[in-house]
């Protein structure tokens, strides 16, 4: 058990920053994506959707598109029966509508053709009559009793009685007494905020590649963030077992979450097995806005009392979140990660699920954690202005520590977060001199980190290479720290291990690429399994020596017997033992298979500077910096593209990113010229600093780094835009129109 | 619908094909060639990941009709490496993580490469301009900055 927890130890291998083995491949256009695979015979797919933002479903008739020259077969819901499952049926609802369209863009009907011009031609040919129906976009107005209602009866029972039927679930947090807490302050300060829906905005559309043969078994070629419950999702709604759907996870360009849910896969597989052939689906960018991904829209109020000398004595989130037109529970983590950085007497976080006539929301990178932080450290902000006191001193005052007791109820373990504080503090940017117009702004985040079901299979070539499988698509380059830790555990160098993601017939089930679980638990299953085969390789050594297995040890990529009584012998290295594998015993191959906890926490500070054009309200980032505990960095590098990557994303959330939506229901910037991310000429260099401080829930140390990145940025801009303007900004995005108008309002 | 011959230089190579006078360079390179390093990531000329140069000038294939390939020299990220050396600004980008998920990639190094055949020397600021067709969501651009900046160096003292 000693060597499952952190061991404080020497690296050789991990902390160094080798080049990524899939790196060739990326840089050559060789690499595998989504919509890169063909089949033989294969059909193109098209998907007919909604106009309307809320409507019924009259009629389909797709009988001319049927006659089409070149049309091999077209679905609707009527060729998916009708899960039982509530979670089920609604990824069903979502994939293909049932009797009501629910958003603008939910799919119909969906035609495969010999070419993508029938295909489309089939399209215009299928009359859809619809009845509409009022709707509602708004999450406030979503919550108003006499509301259009999105679905009725799906409210869990922890929803108080009286509110509108749209709002599906509730939840609440927290400790103390806050009214005695609210007394103690010599401020309390209120505030309103509300931020706007955004795309993950993966650049690679969603595709897949399905190929459904009459023996009933099948194919699916796709772009995932888990190949595994894809299986499992496709298999229930078309009535197969799992083992007869392999699921081939491609080369995947971009997901932070997005591609953690099925949007078209079962329609492709319905339509293959309808026609016959393989089908090809792959989504316009239009599509990808309209009917996948997006984050959750809020409404949000924060409260929090504070001491002039800037103890915070009590605070209170209300959170009200819209995750489209389906139940779900992000709020649950928005509320629970709200206050996680300070340690408090009296806090409670109340949280509401609210329906509205949107796509249904999907993961995005720490869901629903940078809406409540943002709220709560913009009044963290406002609260030291108003005392002049130093925002990095009051949160080192406030900060979770190791046994606080969180907002969320568990106790910290050891914990980052403070040592984070004091590396901003302590960086000269923390102190450089600002210009006119100008402001600087900070925030912290915390991530709360998952584990979970993990499966690594690692086999010792009789050359003396290694071969890990592993089932999490590598989004980031995790095959390039799975090998260094393979690398480092067994002894051998980096370029010796060549590391694959299996399909899922080669493997067992993993859990999705979510939660930044797959440097942390494929790390700590890879470690494992090549413990395991480092014990297999000592056996060998010991029945080539004769002596017993207990009597050798592993060192530095060899087996040794281990002290003098052991008996005398050179030692024998991985190579020279797998050489001789099949007079010892045949094959060696370590496994390693764990529903893994232990994912420690993460937090991360965020230092900003931003320039705003009085003009035109356009807001320029000058300087940015972000302080993240890794725990371990496996591979710098990657780590550091992780919080860069994540910093520039919450940065497009707080200045551009939002979903439009007109009057009429329908989104209105359905594209990447419309709903702007950031691009190259909008940043500065983003400077990193990353701190150690270990997880004891993994033998490296390592935590999870993909998520918190993005959570500080959008209070730590709007912190520092708010300064420089001398308004307090409570609206994201603060896009130059609405940050115009708030300049206008001060005079 | 009526198909158009179309005879071109692909990387170098002739090359010949049919398409129909709707279809674009892009659908062309992946559909009827094989050549699908061009990624298709909008469709509207937002993004740069189907970017190619069509005698020399950078375009967004996708923006580009196959049939104004006819003549034409194209070159695109299968071009890139000489045989199995690759393009120093491709070692860069491996050497200097600047990808992750890679879909991206092949469009900058295309639209990095047609940079410094211009401008050997590129001010950061010119670079971030060059490359503001180009959408990357994962790195926030500072490495791919890095990457570009090494290359250019290494380009300049070769």
């Amino acid at each position: 058990m000693a060597l499952d927890a952190y061991q404080k130890r020497e690296f050789k291998q991990v902390g160094t920053r080798p080049n990524r083995p899939d790196g060739v491949d990326k840089v050559t256009g060789r690499a595998m994506y989504g919509a890169d695979a063909t089949a033989p015979g294969m059909l193109h797919a098209k998907i007919l959707r909604s106009p309307h933002a809320h409507a019924r479903i009259v009629s389909i008739d797709t009988s001319a598109a049927e006659a089409l020259a070149g049309v091999k077969a077209i679905v609707t819901a009527a060729d998916f029966g009708v899960p039982e499952d509530d979670f089920l049926r609604d990824v069903q609802d979502h994939c293909m509508a049932r009797g009501k369209v629910l958003y603008d863009g939910h799919a119909v009907a969906a035609v495969a053709a010999t070419t993508i011009a029938a295909a489309k031609a089939a399209l215009k040919l299928i009359k859809v009559e619809y009845e509409t129906l009022p709707h509602v976009t708004d999450v406030d107005a979503a919550m108003k009793p006499g509301a259009p209602v999105v679905q009725a009866g799906r409210a869990y029972e922890n929803v108080p009685a009286g509110m509108s039927e749209n709002v599906t679930h509730h939840c609440e947090f927290g400790h103390g007494d806050l009214d005695a807490g609210f007394a103690k302050a010599d401020r309390v300060v209120e505030r309103h905020f509300k931020t706007a829906a955004t795309h993950q905005g993966y650049i690679e559309p969603n595709a897949c590649l399905a190929s459904v043969t009459s023996d009933g078994k099948a194919e699916l070629w796709v772009c995932t963030q888990g190949q595994y419950f894809y299986r499992t999702l496709c298999a229930a709604l078309l009535g197969m077992e799992a083992s007869q759907l392999r699921v081939t996870a491609s080369e995947i360009g971009g997901g932070f979450g997005g591609k953690t849910m099925i949007y078209m896969e079962p329609v492709a597989l319905a339509l293959s097995k309808k026609a016959g052939r393989p089908v090809k689906l792959v989504l316009t960018r239009d599509e990808v806005f309209r009917a996948t991904g997006p984050t959750v829209s809020s409404s949000m109020d924060v409260k929090i009392g504070m001491t002039k000398d800037g103890r915070i004595t009590a605070a209170q989130a209300r959170l009200c979140y819209s995750g489209g037109a389906f139940p779900n529970t992000t709020v649950d983590m928005g509320a629970q990660a709200a206050f996680a950085a300070y340690d408090l007497d009296a806090v409670q976080t109340l949280g509401w699920n609210v329906m509205t006539n949107r796509p249904k929301e999907s993961a995005y990178r720490a869901p629903g954690a940078p809406l409540s932080i943002y709220a709560v450290e913009s009044v963290v902000d406002e609260l030291c202005q108003h005392f002049g006191l130093d925002p990095l001193a009051v949160r080192l005052l406030n900060a979770a520590d190791k046994g606080t007791k969180s907002s969320y109820g568990p106790t910290f373990d050891q914990i980052g977060l403070k040592a984070t504080l004091e590396a901003a503090q302590a960086h000269p940017h923390y102190t450089a001199p600002l210009g006119p117009n100008q402001g600087r702004g900070l925030s912290c985040g915390f991530w709360f980190n998952f584990g979970g079901n993990t499966c690594v299979s690692l086999n010792v070539n009789t050359d003396g290479t290694v071969g890990v499988t592993e089932g999490n698509p590598d989004i980031g380059g995790s095959r390039a720290s799975i090998s260094l830790m393979a690398a480092e555990e067994l002894g051998i160098p980096y370029e010796k291990i060549r590391t694959i993601v299996a399909d899922t017939s080669s493997l067992g089930y993993n859990d999705v690429t979510d939660g930044s679980r797959v440097t942390f638990a494929v790390g700590l299953a890879t470690i494992k399994a090549a413990r395991d085969a480092i014990r297999k390789m000592c056996s060998r050594a010991a029945k080539i020596w004769g002596i017993d297995e207990e009597a050798v040890e592993w060192v530095d990529g060899a087996a040794v017997p281990a002290g003098p009584n052991a008996g005398k012998f050179p030692p024998m290295t991985l190579a020279e033992i797998a050489a001789v594998s099949a007079e010892t015993g045949g094959p060696i191959a370590g496994h390693y298979e764990v529903n893994a906890d232990g994912a420690g926490v993460s937090f991360g500070v965020h230092l900003c500077d931003i320039e705003v054009d009085p003009e035109t309200g356009a807001t320029k980032v000058l300087r940015y910096t972000v302080f993240q505990d890794a725990g371990k960095a496996v591979h710098p590098s990657y780590v550091e593209g992780q919080m860069q990557g994540g910093a520039v994303q919450g940065i497009g959330w707080a200045l551009n990113e939002e979903y439009i939506y007109g009057t009429d229901g329908r989104l209105q910037n359905a594209g990447f010229l419309d709903y702007r991310i950031p691009v190259a000429s909008d940043l500065p260099m983003i400077d990193t600093v990353i701190l150690e401080i270990p997880n004891p829930g993994h033998p490296y140390g390592v935590r999870g780094v993909g998520e918190t990145g993005i959570v500080p940025p959008l209070a730590a801009i709007a912190n520092a835009v708010s300064r420089a303007v001398g308004v307090r900004m409570t609206e994201l995005p603060m896009s130059p129109p609405k940050l115009l108008k708030a300049l206008e309002a001060k005079g | 619908m009526k198909t158009i011959h179309v005879s071109t230089t692909i990387n170098g190579d002739p090359a010949e094909f049919i398409c129909t006078p709707d279809e674009t360079l892009l659908d062309v390179l992946r559909n009827r060639l094989g050549l699908t390093g061009a990624k298709e990531g909008c469709g509207t000329g937002d993004c740069g990941a189907c970017s190619v140069t069509v005698n020399g000038r950078l375009v967004c294939s996708c923006l580009v009709l196959g049939a104004e390939a006819q003549d034409a020299d194209i070159s695109t990220i299968e071009g890139m490496a000489d045989g199995d050396t690759l393009h120093p600004l491709q070692r860069a980008f491996i050497e200097h993580a600047a990808l992750q998920c890679g879909i991206c990639t092949p469009g900058i190094l295309v639209a990095a490469k047609a940079l410094l055949e211009k401008n050997p020397d590129p001010t950061d600021e010119e670079l971030r301009y060059w490359l503001a067709g180009n959408l990357c969501r994962c790195t926030g651009y500072d490495k791919i900055i890095r990457a570009v900046q090494a290359a250019a160096a290494e380009m300049r003292g070769a």
